[in-house]
């Protein structure tokens, strides 16, 4: 027998890939800044999407989302509240959301009227780092509850993220949070990392971050 | 762990390349950057998983580890020991730039020559 070697040069998740470049222009050629949301569960993803979105409703900036989870639409009732157009994602177990997801829920809406686009991840820290969804700016979040080290323990998803947002900064006294330690975790891990620290609770830091989404240039997300 | 979705894309990208009827395919070489969050041995063990009854079945899978490798504005390109410590090994410098590392991509496939046709060809295009 013998064997011949076929050089192949196919990037894995290339269909994932092309279906977020679609996207991403499909974005650009209307004008909508989307962004990628990504934490461990209790992060406060949600807590503080209710938050800006009621904020971007009051400034006058069309904002709308797309949440994923597990299972329910639990999130999507909370974020309807804010009188901002909401749609879930069920994944019925996945861990992640995919760029085709994300194509089929936007259906029907009129992407031309927003100016924001959110997409909340599942939350999981290792498995959405791999899929593009088409967005502009990729946020990691980081709660003060968690543990200053979480940025070196998850590399791949910290070093993948435009911006990352500290939340629940009232509870940070309580919970002795190591500001310094948590900063030098996320330039150790993405040296040009923006960073933002919020809190759901009072307020802090929330028109930072709308005026940071909503305003960012766009930039191609790197090819993984 | 999306280790399963990844072998099935893998599986599926190679199936999709063989020409019809596929021919015997002994082996496929994967490179899996270190910044790509994929885990090798998870990925080889979801791979026997997801080649069961197809024409990948008894082809082994080597993944290729490949380390993360920044472009320091000063030093040029430097090889990382970690990932979790983005500054240049030679001069000190945090940097981000990242030009090797994230890698998930299906490098080769060996087939049995014995059964190939010459539409392999199209393959390597």
């Amino acid at each position: 027998m013998t064997a011949r070697i076929v050089e192949l040069r196919k990037g894995v998740l290339e269909k994932n890939d092309l279906l977020a470049a679609g996207l991403r222009a499909q974005f650009a050629d209307v004008d909508v800044r989307v962004s990628n949301w990504v934490s461990s569960p209790g992060t406060g993803k949600t807590a503080l999407l209710e938050l800006l979105l009621a904020r971007a409703v009051e400034r006058g900036i069309v904002a709308a989302a797309l949440v994923g989870d597990c299972a329910t639409d639990n999130d999507a009732q909370r974020l309807a509240r804010s009188g901002a157009p909401v749609r879930q994602i069920v994944t019925e177990g996945m861990c992640h959301l995919e760029a085709d997801m994300i194509g089929e829920h936007l259906s029907g809406w009129d992407l031309r009227a927003l100016d924001l686009l959110v997409i909340e991840n599942v939350g999981n820290l290792v498995c959405p780092s791999s899929y593009d969804l088409g967005e502009d700016v990729r946020v990691a979040l980081l709660s003060v509850t968690e543990g200053e080290d979480k940025p070196v323990k998850y590399p791949q998803l910290f070093h993948s993220s435009d911006v990352v947002v500290v939340t629940k900064t009232d509870l940070a006294a309580a919970v002795e949070w190591d500001r310094d330690a948590a900063l030098a975790a996320v330039a150790a891990v993405n040296p040009d990392a923006t960073v933002v620290e919020t809190s759901a609770r009072t307020g802090a830091g929330i028109d930072d971050l709308l005026d940071l989404l909503s305003t960012r240039t766009p930039h191609l997300q790197e090819a993984p | 762990m999306h280790e399963l979705s990844v072998a099935h894309a893998v599986v599926s990208t190679v199936v999709d390349a063989l020409p019809s009827p596929p021919p015997r395919v002994l082996g496929i070489r994967v490179r899996v950057g270190e910044l790509s969050g994929i885990v090798p041995r998870a990925l080889e063990f979801a791979y026997d998983v997801a080649a069961q009854d197809t024409p990948l079945a008894d082809a082994a899978l080597v993944i290729e580890v490949s380390p993360v490798v920044i472009d320091c504005p000063a030093c040029g390109p430097q090889q990382l020991a970690s990932t979790h410590d983005f500054r240049c090994p030679v001069c000190g410098t945090p940097c981000g730039a990242v030009i090797g590392g994230k890698e998930l991509e299906i490098l080769d496939v060996t087939l049995d020559d014995t059964c190939v046709s010459e539409d392999m060809v199209e393959v390597s295009a």
